[in-house]
């Protein structure tokens, strides 16, 4: 089965819920509604054969509506096929629900993309800050937050 | 009476045989452990939002500051996702290619070696480390002479390489490569027929294949407990097809059965480093795209064309169209890839990095779960584990 024909059984499966399929370099990416998100890791590692949660994060698209797209790069060992599914998260609710019960492996990626991304994982098990300190305020990761950090000046070049 | 309390212990940051700053909080029942539960962060430094804010020739020097025990392949995925956002993975150089593929597998063995040394000490076989570490001088001289580094080698670039090998390096590899076999002989005569390390290793840190997929574990660990798969040859990059290599797959699902696996991995990346030693045929090591390479140094000086592009590239640096790209490569410790986002700026609008160890290291508690306290230690040791990639 190639990857055209698991978008098109996704298609077929979901009807509405994808909202966009595109290709670059070889690489297909399937944008899917949050609401369905589950549903569709569950569909594409039970059905699909999508086995195995390569990466997930958070992209910040500051200034475009929806701000944020979730990425999950999914992975099939036994036909070696790669999958990219995004879902796009509004500002005004910046949620999705989990799929740590669909792969453990989100467990962790989750944790890290609301440490650093600050997406919200509905029903996740255990969501606390990973790399950055429990009383950290704010989402580094966010294109609004300074790359000098939140109360420091942003760097000038060197002292005239 | 029995008492059923449990006792919670702190195991790091500092404790030596963490490998960096990892903090494992266990809840003890005796010596056997309840839960493990593995705090991370100490070493973060905030390479994707960094990198967000330098050009893609800039970022590469951050991305050898990941895994530092195995920073070419960390180049490696790095440059093959950049070329592959640019559209130039084909027109990247024969000579480039085979010399990738070479500093790839002397990485694979420099970070085994390492593994080893410090696996065995943390069980307490001192002497191999001295051994292991001996050997993996030799291939740290080797990048010294290459890139100038003995340890953020900084040495590939994004359409080739930096430089040529020098004079003479090739017989050295070539020498060096020849001695291995008996010095993998020399460790496994250390380690493999002494019962105490059998006792300690067999049995434990056990994962199915199952519960490996589940969890993401990738690489040895993954190849420990019988999944057959590798990227060097289910998804081939920089010429792996070309090369005649066994993937070494071990069914025992123990620290055992990882410890197997990469001592024969060792011997596999020795054959492969022969093979690239004997494609290397005289050649140019950068494609040919000026827009993107920086000149070599005399065409800098020399030419307007060379000093125009080297001022471009370097104050402005390359765009790629818009676009995002995943390249996965098989680090020795599991599949590294480099997921990134470019919206046509000579910046990476997002670089997410897919950290092996990372990963890794959250079957932690899965694998030493039930067992002794003491087993934990050889739990890090087989998960090979680097804290510089798992914070970023």
């Amino acid at each position: 089965m190639s990857v055209q024909a698991a978008v098109d059984k996704l298609k077929a499966k979901f009807g509405d819920t994808v909202l966009e399929t595109s290709e670059f370099r070889g690489e297909t990416t399937v944008v899917v509604k949050k609401e369905e998100i589950v549903a569709v890791c569950a569909f594409l590692k039970g059905d699909l054969g999508f086995n195995f949660l390569t990466d997930l994060c958070g992209v910040d698209y500051m200034g475009q509506a929806p701000r944020f797209m979730v990425v999950y790069q999914l992975y099939n060992i036994g036909t070696h096929m790669r999958l990219r599914i995004k879902a796009p998260v509004e500002e005004s609710d910046t949620t999705i629900d989990t799929v740590s019960g669909v792969w453990a492996t989100a467990n962790w990626l989750e944790r890290e993309c609301w440490d650093l991304m600050g997406i919200t994982f509905n029903n996740h098990p255990d969501l606390r800050r990973i790399l950055l300190p429990e009383d950290w305020e704010g989402h580094p990761l966010r294109k609004d937050y300074p790359v000098q950090g939140p109360d420091r000046e942003p760097y000038q070049g060197r002292v005239q | 009476m029995a008492n059923s309390e449990t006792m919670t212990i702190n195991m790091g940051p500092q404790h030596p045989s963490t490998h960096g700053v990892l903090q494992l909080v266990l809840e003890l029942d005796g010596e056997i452990i309840r839960k493990a539960t593995p705090h991370i962060g100490f070493l973060h430094r905030g390479v994707e939002k960094l990198s967000e804010h330098r050009t893609y020739h800039q970022v590469l020097p951050l991305t050898d500051r990941l895994d530092y025990l195995a920073p070419m392949h960390n180049n490696l995925g790095y440059v093959l996702a950049v070329e592959k956002l640019l559209g130039i993975t084909d027109e990247i150089p024969e000579r480039a290619q085979v010399i990738r593929v070479l500093f790839a597998e002397l990485t694979r063995l420099k970070s085994h070696l390492v593994w080893l040394a410090c696996h065995a000490l943390d069980i307490g076989a001192m002497t191999v480390f001295i051994y292991a570490f001996r050997e993996r001088e030799h291939i740290m001289n080797i990048y010294e002479k290459v890139s100038g580094a003995r340890m953020t080698t900084n040495y590939f670039r994004v359409g080739g390489l930096s430089a040529d090998l020098p004079d003479g390096l090739e017989q050295e590899i070539r020498e060096f490569v020849n001695s291995m076999p008996g010095h993998i002989a020399t460790y496994e005569g250390l380690l493999t027929g002494n019962k105490i390390w059998q006792k300690r290793i067999q049995g434990v840190g056990v994962i199915s294949a199952e519960d490996a997929i589940d969890l993401g574990v990738t690489g040895p660990s993954l190849r420990g407990s019988g999944v057959d798969w590798d990227l060097r040859r289910d998804q081939p990059y920089s010429g792996y097809e070309n090369y005649d290599f066994n993937v070494i797959v071990e069914d025992g699902c123990d620290t055992w059965a990882r410890y197997v696996a990469r001592l024969k991995e060792m011997h596999e990346s020795c054959k492969i480093i022969h093979q690239a030693l004997d494609k290397l045929k005289p050649g140019p090591v950068l494609a040919d795209a000026p827009k993107i390479v920086l000149p070599a140094k005399k065409d800098t000086v020399n030419t307007i064309e060379g000093l125009i592009h080297h001022f471009k590239i370097i104050s402005e640096g390359f765009k790629p169209e818009v676009g995002e790209v995943y390249v996965g490569v098989e680090n020795p410790k599991g599949e590294v890839g480099f997921y990134l986002v470019s919206d046509g700026s000579p910046r990476p609008y997002r670089m997410k990095i897919r950290p092996a160890s990372f990963i890794n290291l959250q079957a932690l508690p899965k694998m030493c779960e039930g067992s002794m306290i003491a087993d934990v230690v050889a739990v890090i040791g087989t998960l090979d584990i680097v804290l510089g990639e798992i914070d970023r």
